[in-house]
């Protein structure tokens, strides 16, 4: 018990650590550019600086955040999961079924409860299974995990689409909405989802030994395997756990949306490549944080939202969010150039 | 300095075309369209397959661009972008404007060249990775697009863009009318320009050069850049011919009637053999992933699937093929025996 | 000598990178048709050296001349056209174009809307294969080809481009002797139709073998240049590190200790056969053979990377059946690999996580979490027992010079705390200075009890370190042999034969 206490503490305190070492200090581009678009929205736009925008902005972010958080852990390992959006819309579609076709007007609480928790178990199992199986594909065929995942990508929504007949399933049951729309102290409650999961995926990339072997995959994937690391296993894993992520996408989408589709969200796809490119993620894999992409997340929803309040039309946002990753890249890439006008300050380079 | 059997150069020969995807790819293709023309009974009928060529037509065009890009080394996912963009400005300026068609026609494809070199742009000068550049771009063209057309089409657009133009046409004994329209002579005319250009001129060899050692290309003096905005500019010019053409033949301009069909095109090249790491693929391989993605999707018609079954069948045949080629592959370089070494002691 | 006019003369050449000094005042110059050797540690300035020449880089000051004229300023396609050709170690081919295409690639660097004449090609082709007595099928694709055939397409490629003078970067780093002497002999055919060769290498045996006049580098400098008859190995390995190496036989008895590693009649088909040996306690045994010999092949199914078809192995009287080589490092087997930079570092990512790799799995608390203590103290403890010379534990891998990376995947495996420690090749690349202390640090495991086999091709490595020597080729040991019992010139001849 002593020793439970112990490791609970120890990893409490790491946690608290961690926190404080996730406000990214190499982030601080990012940070300046979050403050200043909060301090312009605010200025320019009307009533930006609001609890109601604030509440609105947490209300929205959970969705792109959770898909986004999925695309990171497979780009980690220098891969990528173009089947996220399908995967999350499935999972979504068998609860919606499961929901609506077991539950009648008549169903007591208990039998309502005992089948959304069914639904939320076929769910998790369909995600585990998808993932299991895509990982399986990458890590046994080595084919680049694009195609496999546009492969599988094109399977998923084609059953979605062929068993819905491409209509979306609505009827989800009253007490299963209402959570899209609950708040814990003002927080909504799909926020604080997004905040665990997030914390959740950060530690696990950052701290275990399976975290650490995604990203020494994705530097150098026979040299992680010559230092005795089961590389097939570790892409295995991350699969799974960037479908697992779906899972908690789909509780989120159908919670907001009450309904579910084989095309929802589909837009969004290389919005999380973006997102995950904006806040620091090496599309080559090896490098980047959950800290850098929530920060990422969070500019990219702050201009939405601001805009919106413009009155601008949700296009001109999407078209913004990709200069803002071009004009992000061509920082990075200026800053060698802008430093090498400076002169150097000790240090020789090698 | 050879060591084991010294092959000579027609089994070599053999043993190079066995390895192609290209042969596999035909293989296939000659299985389904077999099990189909046996099943479906219109499958193998003249106007069956030119209507076939005519629905594909716009895509193949655009996966040619598509293949170019593929060689050098890169990827591009923003040409459906590209081509509604292209196809939308040049409507703008023939419907409101009234501008005669070889204007309109230069200026979809300046407007098409031009997005496809700020690509070229992006990847070269400003060093984003092709696939994040071309999704910013494509996010950014499209989006662009959408906003300030409102997502309105124009229906008004001139007849001598709508007109069907009729290179050569013939009665089928059954009563059909069999025409070679347009959007297949272009498709022709480009798929044999690309290979030719591909194969036989120093920019298309310079081309495959790069996509197989970039840095080796650089060493011997190939101007690197010159040849990304090359590629991406071809492929920019065959996305506006592929939407000025989709236009043709639906006789309006929708703007987002091509988007979401990168994956498809991109899959159907893949399909083909043009290998994702640059250098590999050919003109015959792409067109064949092309055809098998048609034919598949026609048979399954034909035989009253649904067309919702479609995507599943696409899925797997993307994960069957590149497996099993990938696999194939592998086990034909496995352990080099070593000269000296008793085999089998 | 002033009779002669040289090809290529360079005079005070500097070339400083952003507060370094690359290359300072180097008077240089290559005779036409003349085999120079050019030597000297990593980090010397050859490479600098030859890039500027070819074009890549502009020197900061100095003139070079090329024929007797002044020729700067110079760019990649200048030099080209002015005879200068350098084949880089990687060989900068096309694996995707055919046999023709490559060697015939200045063909199709024209005008870019030129059709490529594949029948002139193919004739170029045929003529300089021809020239060099070499038969290759002309549609192969060069991924299908050997690395001895790819140098071959390497050096015609240059010759196609009617080189005068060919650089060639350590040119016989992956060939076996066999191939080196046919690479040897097609030199000296170059040298007869008057083009002047010069090669970049570390292997001092070779140098003093083929050249005519060797020049030594170290640190930007160069030292000199003499003809090949006035300066022996000794004297050049002297040269290039101004340091005194001294090659002492270190040889135990070790048949008393107690057996760590007991391998019997090990067998993979194709790869060796019936191998045979008993590794001791704070043993050092050598296991020497060239490339291809089956070596490394040896090496990878004791460390249970690759399976093997028939024999036994017995790790401290125990049985021992190896899946994967996750089973070998928990046995105790360690290997640390001969591509470094491949397989041995991740170079992108830090210090410490590349000596924390192999362990981590044991450092998880009770949450499966990584301790943020003992990651730090493990990465100190190793860069400080091995003497790593960096700041900090975060900096990557890449930063390093390649002595202290091969020390960060000596730390990694180390950690482990393997009873068997394989070393292939550990010291290639690395400079003189800490090939030394790459050998400190395995003379001083083998003395706390770790049994080692050390895979070379350097019969003074191994004949400096181990206790022990296994001569392997052709897959099979062919003898065992005590340094000391046979001198070591007997030992190189015995290999080489």
């Amino acid at each position: 018990m002593a020793d439970l206490t112990n490791n609970l503490n120890s990893g409490l305190s790491e946690l608290m650590s961690r926190l404080r070492s996730g406000v990214p200090g190499g982030h601080a581009g990012l940070m300046a550019l979050l403050i200043i678009l909060v301090l312009g929205f605010s200025v320019f736009v009307p009533n930006f600086a609001s609890v109601g925008t604030l509440q609105s902005f947490m209300y929205q972010l959970p969705l792109l955040g959770l898909l986004s958080l999925a695309m990171m852990a497979p780009l980690l390992t220098g891969g990528l999961n173009l089947a996220i959006i399908a995967t999350t819309n499935q999972s979504a579609l068998l609860m919606a079924f499961i929901m609506r076709t077991m539950i009648t007007p008549e169903s007591s609480a208990g039998t309502t409860g005992t089948v959304i928790l069914l639904a939320l178990v076929a769910g998790l199992a369909l995600c585990l299974l998808i993932g299991l199986a895509t990982g399986m594909l990458i890590a046994y065929t080595g084919v680049h995990p694009i195609l496999i995942t546009l492969g599988t990508k094109s399977l998923i929504d084609g059953i979605s689409i062929y068993l819905t007949r491409g209509m979306a399933l609505s009827g989800v049951p009253e007490a299963f909405a209402r959570t899209g729309a609950a708040t814990v102290i003002g927080i909504p409650l799909v926020f604080v989802l997004l905040v665990i999961v997030a914390l959740i995926v950060s530690i696990v990339l950052r701290r275990t030994p399976f975290g650490i072997a995604c990203a020494m995959i994705g530097s150098n994937i026979e040299a992680t395997r010559y230092s005795a690391i089961d590389t097939r296993r570790v892409l295995v894993g991350v699969y799974t756990m960037s479908s697992l992520i779906c899972f908690f996408a789909a509780l989120v989408m159908l919670a907001t949306f009450n309904s579910a589709s084989a095309d929802y969200a589909q837009s969004y796809l290389l919005v999380t490549i973006l997102a995950a490119v904006l806040g620091g993620v090496d599309p080559f894999g090896g490098f980047g944080t959950v800290g850098g992409l929530m920060l990422a997340l969070a500019i990219l929803q702050v201009i939405s939202s601001g805009f919106n309040q413009f009155g601008l039309s949700n296009y001109l946002t999407v078209a913004i969010w990709g200069g803002i990753l071009i004009f992000v890249a061509m920082a990075q890439t200026m800053r060698p150039y802008l430093a090498g006008l400076l002169p150097p300050r000790g240090g020789s380079p090698k | 300095m050879r060591d084991g059997v010294p092959s000579t150069s027609a089994q070599s020969a053999l043993r190079r075309l066995r390895r192609r995807p290209e042969a596999w790819l035909l293989a296939v293709i000659l299985i389904v369209g077999t099990i189909f023309s046996l099943t479906a009974r219109d499958f193998l009928s003249l106007p069956n397959i030119i209507d076939l060529l005519e629905t594909y037509s716009v895509q193949a065009i655009m996966a040619m661009g598509l293949f170019v890009v593929l060689v050098s080394g890169g990827i591009d996912i923003s040409f459906a972008a590209t081509a509604s963009v292209a196809q939308y400005c040049a409507a703008l300026l023939a419907s409101q404007l009234g501008l005669p068609a070889p204007l309109v026609i230069l200026a979809g494809l300046a407007v098409g060249g031009i997005l496809g070199c700020l690509n070229a742009l992006l990847i070269h000068y400003v060093r984003i990775t092709s696939i994040i550049a071309t999704i910013a771009m494509m996010s950014v063209s499209f989006s662009l697009l959408m906003y300030f057309s409102g997502g309105k089409s124009i229906y008004t657009l001139p007849d001598w863009w709508t007109d069907r133009i009729v290179f050569w046409q013939t009665e089928t004994e059954s009563g059909d009318l069999v025409r070679i329209t347009l959007p297949i002579v272009a498709m022709v005319v480009v798929t044999l320009f690309t290979w030719a250009w591909m194969t036989r001129s120093s920019a298309g060899r310079q081309l495959y050069a790069m996509g197989g050692n970039a840095e080796a290309a650089r060493r011997i003096g190939i101007n690197i850049g010159r040849l990304q905005f090359v590629a991406y500019g071809y492929l920019g010019l065959m996305a506006a011919i592929a939407g000025m053409l989709q236009a043709h033949r639906v006789g309006e301009s929708v703007p987002n009637a091509m988007y979401n069909t990168e994956l498809a095109v991109l899959s159907a090249a893949v399909l083909g053999g043009a290998s994702l790491t640059g250098g590999i693929g050919t003109v015959p391989g792409v067109l064949l992933g092309i055809v098998l993605l048609a034919i598949l999707q026609n048979g399954l018609n034909l035989l009253g699937v649904s067309s919702y079954f479609f995507q599943i069948v696409i899925g797997i045949t993307i994960l069957a093929s590149t497996s099993l080629t990938v696999i194939s592959s592998r086990r034909g370089r496995r352990h080099r025996i070593l000269a000296e070494a008793p085999a089998n002691g | 000598m002033t009779d002669i006019v040289p090809f290529l003369r360079l005079s005070n050449v500097s070339k400083n990178f952003v507060g370094v000094r690359a290359l300072q005042d180097i008077d240089w110059e290559v005779r036409p048709g003349e085999i120079h050797c050019l030597v000297g540690e990593n980090g010397c300035g050859k490479s600098t050296l030859i890039k500027i020449v070819a074009g890549v880089h502009a020197p900061t000051s100095g003139t070079i001349e090329i024929g007797g004229q002044e020729v700067l300023p110079l760019d990649p396609a200048k030099a080209k056209a002015l005879g200068i050709q350098v084949i880089f170690q990687d060989l900068s081919l096309f694996p995707n174009l055919s046999v023709a295409e490559n060697i015939a690639i200045d063909d199709t660097l024209q005008n870019m809307l030129m059709p490529v004449n594949k029948a002139a090609m193919r004739k170029t082709t045929r003529a300089v294969l021809e020239r060099l007595a070499f038969d290759l099928d002309l549609d192969a694709a060069v991924s299908d080809l050997s690395v001895a055939e790819r140098q071959i397409v390497a050096i015609a490629r240059g010759l196609a481009a009617e080189a005068r003078l060919i650089f060639m970067d350590e040119p016989t780093a992956s060939l076996t002797r066999a191939e080196v002497d046919r690479l040897l002999a097609i030199v000296s055919r170059l040298k007869a139709d008057g083009i002047a060769v010069v090669f970049v290498s570390h292997r001092l045996d070779e140098v003093v073998e083929i050249a005519e006049r060797v020049t030594v580098m170290r640190d930007g400098r160069k030292v000199g240049t003499w003809p090949v008859g006035e300066v022996d190995q000794k004297k050049i390995a002297n040269l290039m590190t101004g340091l005194h190496i001294d090659n002492s036989i270190v040889a135990r008895d070790m048949s008393s200790a107690e057996p760590v590693l007991e391998v019997k009649n090990l067998t993979r088909h194709g790869e060796f056969a019936d191998i045979d040996f008993t590794l001791r306690r704070g043993e050092v045994l050598g296991i020497v053979g060239l490339l291809g010999s089956g070596r490394t092949e040896l090496a990878l199914a004791l460390f249970g990377m690759h399976r093997v078809d028939s024999g036994t192995m017995a790790l401290e009287g125990q049985p021992l059946t190896l899946r994967s080589n996750r089973d070998a490092v928990r046995a105790g087997i360690a290997y640390v690999s001969e591509d470094r930079l491949g397989l041995g570092v991740i170079l992108p990512q830090s210090i410490g996580d590349n000596i924390m790799l192999a362990v981590m799995k044991s450092m998880t608390n009770g949450l499966g979490l990584i301790p943020d203590k003992s990651r730090k103290k493990l990465a100190g403890d190793w860069v400080q027992r091995l003497a790593i010379k960096v700041p900090s534990a975060d900096r990557a891998v890449q930063t390093l010079s390649g002595g202290n990376q091969q020390r960060v995947v000596l730390a990694k495996w180390l950690a482990t705390k393997p009873k068997v420690l394989i070393l292939d090749s550990p010291t290639v690349g690395v400079d003189i200075k800490n090939k030394q202390g790459i050998y400190e640090v395995v003379t001083d495991l083998a003395r706390q009890g770790v049994g080692i086999i050390l895979i070379s091709d350097e019969v003074s490595e191994v004949f400096a370190t181990c206790d022990r020597v296994l001569h392997m080729r052709g897959g099979r040991i062919l003898e065992e042999e005590v340094p000391g019992r046979v001198s070591e010139h007997e030992m190189e001849e015995r290999i080489y034969a």
